[in-house]
């Protein structure tokens, strides 16, 4: 689903990225780890080109994105996005949130659109909040919409940017869970997280980031439990 | 007192001109301002360059010195163009001046529209990059996510800066009376060189400016406040 060969980023004199090699097969959940700094981010906004790479390749559903004459606009609305601080739009109610790309980018008829997001509203259990605006809802309900939303495109892939970090510990859980769900139903994803427990229980691959590479890659039970690398092992150390 | 009063009714048809001028110079300045505040920040390097260009020439002058000339200094080309048409061809004269309406609007519109320019270009770029990159991920174009994202939230931001624009230009109108638009400061000229009264003339000009002002920053602050829902 996703191929990632030798790909390298660079602002200005800082190296991001040096030379990441992945693949992400259809329906798997890879867990991406790794301290502050180490590119975990870059790399996942490199796979929808909200960051353009300096080098190497990136195919998505067979389709290159560093080819020049790809249409960028097509391959995001296979691949889903979720923020770290949500990022829904504040002039327009959850149900508006939903419906918008849906509408304008799909070419769906609002009632199309509508039907949608009412049952994506209500499998991430928030089918009482439609015609609440962002700023009425709490945290972990921004996240659940902002998911919602980006399901209504009908993604192949999702990618999660550190999607419970800007949440108050109460509201992890929520959220977790509707990515546990989608998960379960064969959803390809991509996870920048440091919800170890989330890692272990959901991920099929863990990698292990540090320095703009990956120093390691394995099951949940191989990183967690037999971390062979140095940087890996302080790592969990310190966090676990 | 009785000067005053009976001078009334002339400053204040002078106001109504003022509000008129000011308010079609803001409206089309909010076209223009739309216009040169999306170049000056568009990827098109000439489309920037011209856009910065408009914006620094028309801040960067006084009002005063663009009203003369738009009204003395363009038409005096324009003749000599014309002239020099009429001799070469034999062409017949059309032109003969512009009407001091026009040059007024011409003049305040293309004032108003470069600081507009800038409210819209602060407004656009007060808009977190996370609405734009959200609105991106989800297989939108630029212009769309700038159409049904960014914009809607920059015009609520702009309503208090457009708001002060407009009380800046509502006072600016009364450079106009230089080249004898007849707008509320001019009329109280007229009326002062006919009857010497200055102080009470003037000051009565200054309470009408005031009274304009003030109620017209109360309207924006009332509409801040409804408009404050959802953002």
């Amino acid at each position: 689903m996703i191929k990632v060969s030798n790909l390298y980023k660079r602002f200005g004199h800082l190296e991001v990225l040096r030379g990441i090699d992945c693949h992400v097969a259809p329906q798997e959940v890879v867990v991406v780890i790794g301290p502050s700094g180490s590119g975990k981010s870059t790399f996942l906004r490199c796979l929808n080109l909200l960051e353009q790479p300096t080098a190497g390749e990136v195919v998505v559903d067979g389709v290159n994105l560093m080819d020049p004459k790809t249409d960028i606009n097509k391959v995001r609305q296979e691949v889903g996005m979720v923020f770290q601080r949500f990022n829904l739009f504040p002039h327009k109610t959850a149900l508006e949130n939903i419906t918008l790309a849906p509408i304008k980018v799909r070419g769906m008829t609002q009632h199309e659109a509508e039907e949608i997001a009412h049952n994506l509203l209500a499998k991430v259990g928030l089918s009482d909040k439609a015609h609440a605006y962002p700023d009425q809802l709490s945290g972990g309900q921004q996240q659940r919409v902002a998911i919602a939303r980006a399901l209504a495109m009908r993604p192949k892939v999702m990618l999660f940017d550190e999607p419970t970090s800007a949440l108050d510990p109460e509201m992890v859980g929520e959220v977790l869970s509707v990515m546990k769900d989608l998960a379960r139903e064969g959803m390809t994803m991509v996870v920048v997280t440091h919800e170890m427990g989330f890692a272990r229980e959901v991920g099929d691959r863990v990698l292990f980031m540090d320095e703009g590479r990956i120093v390691e890659e394995g099951t949940p039970e191989q990183i967690f439990n037999y971390p062979k690398n140095e940087r890996l092992k302080v790592f969990l150390s310190k966090i676990l | 007192m009785e000067t005053v009063i009976s001078s009334l009714p002339v400053l204040l048809l002078g106001a109504v001109k003022t509000l008129q001028i000011t308010a079609i110079s803001v409206f089309i300045g909010c076209i223009l301002g739309l216009i040169a505040g999306l170049s000056r920040l568009s990827r098109n390097r000439v489309l920037s360059f011209l856009a910065v260009c408009y914006v620094d020439f028309f801040r960067g002058t006084p009002l005063l010195v663009q009203i003369v000339i738009v009204y003395f200094g363009i038409p005096q080309i324009l003749k000599d163009i014309q002239n020099q048409l009429v001799q070469a061809y034999g062409i017949t004269p059309v032109f003969e001046n512009i009407p001091i309406f026009l040059a007024a609007v011409i003049a305040c519109s293309l004032n108003s529209g470069a600081y507009i320019a800038e409210i819209f270009r602060a407004g656009v770029q007060s808009i977190e990059k996370g609405q734009m990159e959200a609105a991106r991920s989800l297989g939108m174009t630029h212009g769309q996510a700038m159409r049904y994202v960014i914009l809607p939230q920059a015009f609520k931001r702009v309503i208090p800066p457009l708001g002060n624009e407009f009380i800046a230009m509502l006072k600016d109108t009364s450079l106009l009376s230089v080249i004898g638009f007849e707008e509320l400061f001019r009329r109280g000229q007229l009326i002062v060189g006919a009857t010497y009264q200055a102080f009470q003339i003037y000051l009565t000009v200054a309470f009408i400016y005031l009274v304009m002002v003030v109620s017209f920053s109360r309207l924006v602050d009332y509409l801040e406040r409804r408009l404050k829902t959802g953002d």
